[in-house]
Parts: structure tokens; C-alpha cells; sequence
């Protein structure tokens, strides 16, 4: 079914069709879309638990308690409400829960604005809570990916038993788009061994928990999840190559930017500068390697973000000074057009930088 | 006694009950929270619901309650329980689903969690264990400190002008539409015990009915924190904190629907 919405409701419209048990969420623009969405679709449709919660830190303790029963559970905020989230996170991971977390970006820091930013590539990819954890995240570029995501999203997190986050942006969570969904999933429900269903006679009861009060074991603990993020460092890559293969400079670019960039590094191409754009699609796993594999081919990278610079730390750890990087990025709000990010290529080019 | 004369015993007059895991526990004699534990353990096998129940403790002397009740559990962050006991509870409407919890977290940082939910009337029964003290940290003020007690952050007795007042949330939630059972006990002596375990059957009971939340303040000891004797702590709960917080039934359910 091909259908024209908003990056938010086809993120409710997904979570819908992917047969999630239960939302809960509280409103923050710009992405009070999905709850209302789910408000008025989900519940009849396929019965998913609809819940408005007190606070986003209501809601990701919600999440927290339903995801250790295994159902599908997920929620969705933008940056501030994020914020809030943190330490439910953090026990989300620790306690190995599968849960989808949804951050429509916008603009800070502080209370900030309403409009589009990357500003929490750091906050989702590099922890965000306390502790030695990762999320996958996954940045969708359309409001296709914003559809497909959710579904992926849901295997990844039970595959590895591990929160798993889209990091959206305002822009992409208003904008209308041509979407093509998956089929309707059935609301099904297996029963998993670690989860809490009611104890039967036959085992122990189970424990969702956080705490390990023996160093020893808190050690053991933290040895076992950086295996988990290991395998999926080895198993999870995910990325996509525009006019790569003949590039003499490579643009880098999450999400949404990286269309922007395809449209710089098509301007590039006409003037005769050969441009490719990289786009990694998890942020966590990273695609160093790939990202690598450019260093002796290209001359340059420029990274593009709507930050203060974020993944292009990421992008310099990958090729390891073997390969310029340099940096262009709109903060606060504002999406960068591509003539200026072609300019600022240019620019340092010409400046011998690039 | 000596070994031989144990083997001969062979009646058996008491018996711990099942779900009352055979472990030591780590709380310190004469402590309220070990009592509330057997009460809760003995309602879930006489009620024959333990593959049907759920429980949350968060972050407080009793988050370890996992290690002790033997039903499914979960862990939560402090304040957390009742968010936590809500997504169960909404994704597992069927199943018992309790939450227990100091008052700190219920009363401090959790009172948002405990309004909000009480008010949406969650069907869960959340047992919340009043000692006036933190006791986890080490004996802080908390919201349910008496005036003029003394606590580490209180060391010259809490001065209501600059530390406000003892939080009376159950009073509070029972003014909620959403609560169908509100009542406070205690653990203190043994008709004070019969009382509460009758209240944490009722809670458990009503559930099934889907009529709101039940919700059971025990008026609990911290003898270490409060640095007395179990003997003298017990004393001290009747004499000062029973004043304050008299026990009895704040909202009871119409027996007709019952
Ligand atoms: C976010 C957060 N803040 C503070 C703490 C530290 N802390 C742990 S337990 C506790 C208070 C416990 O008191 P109470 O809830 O009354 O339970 P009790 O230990 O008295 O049974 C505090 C402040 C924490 N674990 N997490
Ligand atoms: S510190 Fe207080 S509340 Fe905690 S176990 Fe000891 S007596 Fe009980």
C-alpha cells in the first residue's frame, strides 16, 4: 500500500503494522503526531496498548516494565523529552530489555526549538545515560525509512535482546512523503525464557534487573554486553554509497543531510569535481571500516551534520589521519541548502585543506 | 537443644511458605520490610496466584524483594515502581501485578508515578512501606519524617519552616478517583501483622475485579537508621508515628460490589 504522510505517522502506522503490544509516549513537538495517530488508529485496529504517559520519565519506565515481558513495546519523544529518558535507558540496556525508542530531533540545547537538528548524535550513539552501554541506532534519510526502520528496529532489538533507537529529525518527522508499507503483521506473542510471564512450577522465577551489587559480577555483567555490542559491531553494519565508486572527495552525512549532500555532490559533479556521498544508516555500529576503505582512494572527506560537528568525530577515528576530514554544519534549527555545503567544499579545496 | 532431641521432633507446627524463598536475608533484625515480605509471600500461596503474579520493588532497602519472593520480578529505578508496574500491568491485564516501595521513592521522588497513577486508577496493588527515614543511603530525611526527628540531614530534628511538612500521600491518594482501596497498617506486633495480611489479601483480591488501585501504607521501623533496639524502635513507631499516621482504612470498597 503506497500511501503520502507525515515521518511521524508513518512511524505510528508502522509500529501498527509490525504488530506492537504497546506504546507509551508523551507529547513534544515536533512529534505529538504519533501519539495522537496511534490514539485514534492503533487500539482498534490491532488492540496495541495506547498509553499517555505523566512524563517522558513515565514513559520510559513504562517501557522499561512492559518490555521486561516481552511483548513489543516502544516509545517516541523528541531531544529534551529524550533527555529525561536517560537513566530508564540506561536500565534498559542493562537489563538486556528489547524496546524501540524513537527521538525526533529538534534544535538545542536547553529548551532550544522546534525545528529540525542533529544536535544528539553524542547523546544516542556514545551512551546518553551512565554506564558503559550502547543502543543501536538506526538514522533514516525519508519517510520511507521511517516505515521500515520500525519494523527492522523490532527484529534487531529481540535478536540481540538491546534497546534499539531511531534518530529521526524534525524535518523528517513533519515532512510528507510517498510511503510504501509492509503488510500487516500479526499481534503475536511467544512466550521468552528470560522474560516475566508468571513463574510456572517448573523454573525459578524470573528477574529483570539492573543490579549487581558485587563488583565481580557487575564486571561479569559488563564483559557480557560488550560482547553483545561486538557481535553487533561485526553483524549489523548498515550504510549506503552515492557516486562513490569514481569519488575524489566523499561528503559524510546522516539522516536527512545526506540527501542534501547527494544534491551538493550532484552541483559538484557538474562544475567537475568528483564528489560521492557516504551515508551511514547505523550510527551504532558504526561503518568504520567502509568508511576507511575510501582513504587511499580519495583525496578528502567532507562530513556535514546539522551540529556543532558530532559523527565527523567518528569519521576521524575510521580513517585515522590517513585522509583529511574536515567539517561543515548548521546548528540550532537550521538545514543546511546544498549550494552552501557544495561552497564550503570548495572553499576547502581551494584553502588546500581538502 | 541438642541434635538428637531435633529428630525426634517430628510434628511439624510451622512452616515458612513456599514463596518465601529459602535464602538469608540482608535486612537488619526487627525490620518491618522482612515481615511485609512473609505477609506478601503467604497471601500469593494461600491465594494460589504465584504463576499469575508480578512484582516491582525499586531502588530502596527492599529492591533486592527478587531475591526473597519467589514470583516473576522486576527491578525499577527509584521512584519508578508504579511506571514500571503500569507497562506490565497494561501489556498483562490478566496477571496480579504489585508494586513495593519505600517512602522516599513513593513519596519523594516518585510522587508524580504514584499520583498519576493512582489517579488512571491502574489495576495494580502498590504496597508502600513508611519508615520515615531513607534507610538504603544510610538514614536521610525523607518526605515521611516526623517534625522534629532526627535524621542525618535533619541532625537537629527536621525543622518544618525550612524542610516543609510530613507527606501524607496516602491521605492524598485516596481523595483519587482512581483508588478503590486505600488503607494504612503496620507490622509492629502480632494483631497489627493478622490486620495487614488481611489488607494485602483484600489488595491482591480486588484486582481481579478491575475497579481501580489498592493501595496499602505500612507504618515500618528503620531500627538501624533510626538507631534504636528492634524492642525500642517498635515502641517508639506506637508512640510517635502512629500519632501522625494513625492506621485504619482510609477508602474502602462498597461491600455490594465486592
Ligand atoms: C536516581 C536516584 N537517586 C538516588 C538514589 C539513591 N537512593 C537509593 S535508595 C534511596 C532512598 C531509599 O529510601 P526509601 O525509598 O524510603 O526506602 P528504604 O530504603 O527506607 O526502604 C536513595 C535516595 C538512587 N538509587 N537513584
Ligand atoms: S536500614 Fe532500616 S529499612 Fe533498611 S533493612 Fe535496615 S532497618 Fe530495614
Amino acid at each position: 500500500m503506497i500511501k503520502l504522510m507525515k515521518g511521524n505517522e508513518a512511524l505510528a502506522e508502522a509500529a501498527i503494522r509490525a504488530g506492537a503490544d504497546a506504546y507509551f509516549g508523551y507529547p513534544i513537538t515536533p512529534q505529538s503526531e504519533v501519539l495522537e495517530y496511534l490514539s485514534r488508529e492503533a487500539e482498534k485496529r490491532t488492540g496495541m496498548v495506547v498509553l499517555q504517559a505523566e512524563s517522558e520519565v513515565a514513559s520510559i519506565n513504562m517501557v522499561y516494565g512492559a518490555a521486561g515481558t516481552g511483548k513489543k513495546v516502544w516509545t517516541s519523544s523528541s531531544s529534551p523529552g529524550i533527555s529525561l529518558m536517560q537513566e530508564g535507558i540506561s536500565y534498559i540496556a542493562s537489563a538486556e530489555l528489547p524496546c524501540l525508542i524513537v527521538n525526533v530531533q529538534r534544535g538545542g540545547p536547553g529548551l532550544g526549538t522546534i525545528q529540525p537538528a542533529q544536535s544528539d548524535y553524542f547523546q544516542s550513539v556514545k551512551g546518553g545515560g551512565h554506564g558503559d552501554y550502547r543502543l543501536i541506532v538506526l538514522a533514516p534519510a525519508s519517510v520511507q525509512e521511517m516505515s521500515d526502520f520500525v519494523k527492522l528496529s523490532f527484529e534487531l532489538a529481540f535478536k540481540y535482546r538491546n534497546p534499539v533507537m531511531i534518530l529521526s529529525d524534525g524535518a523528517l518527522g513533519q515532512m510528507m512523503e510517498k510511503v510504501e508499507f509492509f503488510e500487516q503483521q500479526e499481534r503475536k506473542f511467544d512466550k521468552l525464557d528470560w522474560a516475566l510471564v508468571g513463574k510456572p512450577k517448573n523454573r525459578a522465577h524470573n528477574v529483570i534487573t539492573s543490579l549487581h551489587i558485587k563488583p565481580d559480577k557487575m564486571e561479569e555483567i559488563n564483559i557480557h554486553l560488550q560482547k553483545k555490542y561486538k557481535l553487533i559491531e561485526e553483524n549489523e553494519i548498515r550504510f549506503e554509497e552515492i557516486m562513490c565508486d569514481d569519488a575524489d572527495y566523499i561528503i559524510t552525512a546522516f539522516g536527512l543531510v545526506a540527501r542534501i549532500c547527494t544534491k551538493a555532490a550532484e552541483l559538484a559533479r557538474e562544475k567537475g569535481i568528483k564528489v560521492g556521498v557516504f551515508r551511514p544508516i547505523s550510527l551504532f555500529p558504526f561503518p568504520s571500516k567502509q568508511i576507511d576503505s575510501y582513504s587511499k582512494k580519495i583525496k578528502g572527506i567532507l562530513d556535514v551534520e546539522m551540529n556543532a560537528g558530532q559523527m565527523v568525530e567518528d569519521v576521524k577515528l575510521s580513517v585515522n589521519g590517513k585522509v583529511p576530514v574536515e567539517f561543515y554544519g548548521r546548528m540550532g534549527g537550521i538545514v543546511p541548502a546544498p549550494d552552501e555545503i557544495l561552497e564550503a567544499l570548495e572553499n576547502y579545496i581551494a584553502g588546500g585543506k581538502l | 537443644m541438642n541434635v538428637e532431641t531435633l529428630d525426634t521432633i517430628k510434628t511439624v507446627v510451622f512452616e515458612k511458605t513456599e514463596s518465601l524463598l529459602d535464602v538469608e536475608m540482608h535486612y537488619c533484625p526487627g525490620c518491618g520490610h522482612s515481615v511485609t515480605h512473609r505477609l506478601i509471600a503467604e497471601v500469593i500461596d494461600e491465594l494460589g496466584i504465584v504463576e499469575e503474579t508480578i512484582g516491582v520493588a525499586p531502588v530502596g532497602c527492599s529492591v533486592f524483594a527478587y531475591n526473597y519472593i519467589g514470583v516473576d520480578f522486576s527491578e525499577a529505578a527509584h521512584g519508578r515502581a508504579s511506571a514500571a508496574a503500569t507497562g506490565i500491568k497494561r501489556v498483562f491485564p490478566e496477571k496480579y501485578v504489585f508494586s513495593y516501595q519505600g517512602d522516599g521513592d513513593l513519596a519523594a521522588i516518585g510522587t508524580g508515578e504514584t499520583i498519576h497513577t493512582c489517579n488512571r486508577g491502574e489495576n495494580i496493588l502498590i504496597i508502600f512501606i513508611n519508615n520515615g527515614i531513607y534507610g538504603m543511603t544510610g538514614g536521610q530525611m525523607a518526605p515521611t519524617t516526623l517534625p522534629n526527628m532526627k535524621s542525618t540531614t535533619s541532625p537537629f530534628g527536621r525543622d518544618t519552616k525550612s524542610m516543609g511538612y510530613p507527606l501524607k500521600i496516602t491521605d492524598l491518594v485516596a481523595q483519587l478517583p482512581g483508588t478503590y482501596y486505600v488503607t494504612r497498617q503496620s507490622v509492629h506486633k502480632p494483631l497489627n501483622v493478622r490486620r495487614a495480611k488481611k489488607a494485602i489479601q483484600k489488595g491482591f483480591e480486588y484486582q481481579k475485579l478491575n475497579k481501580g488501585t489498592c493501595f496499602i501504607e505500612i507504618v515500618s521501623n528503620c531500627p538501624s537508621n533510626w538507631k534504636m533496639t528492634p524492642v525500642e524502635s517498635n515502641k517508639w513507631l506506637d508512640e510517635n508515628m502512629l500519632p501522625f499516621y494513625p492506621l485504619g482504612d482510609l477508602k474502602v470498597p462498597n461491600e455490594k460490589e465486592v
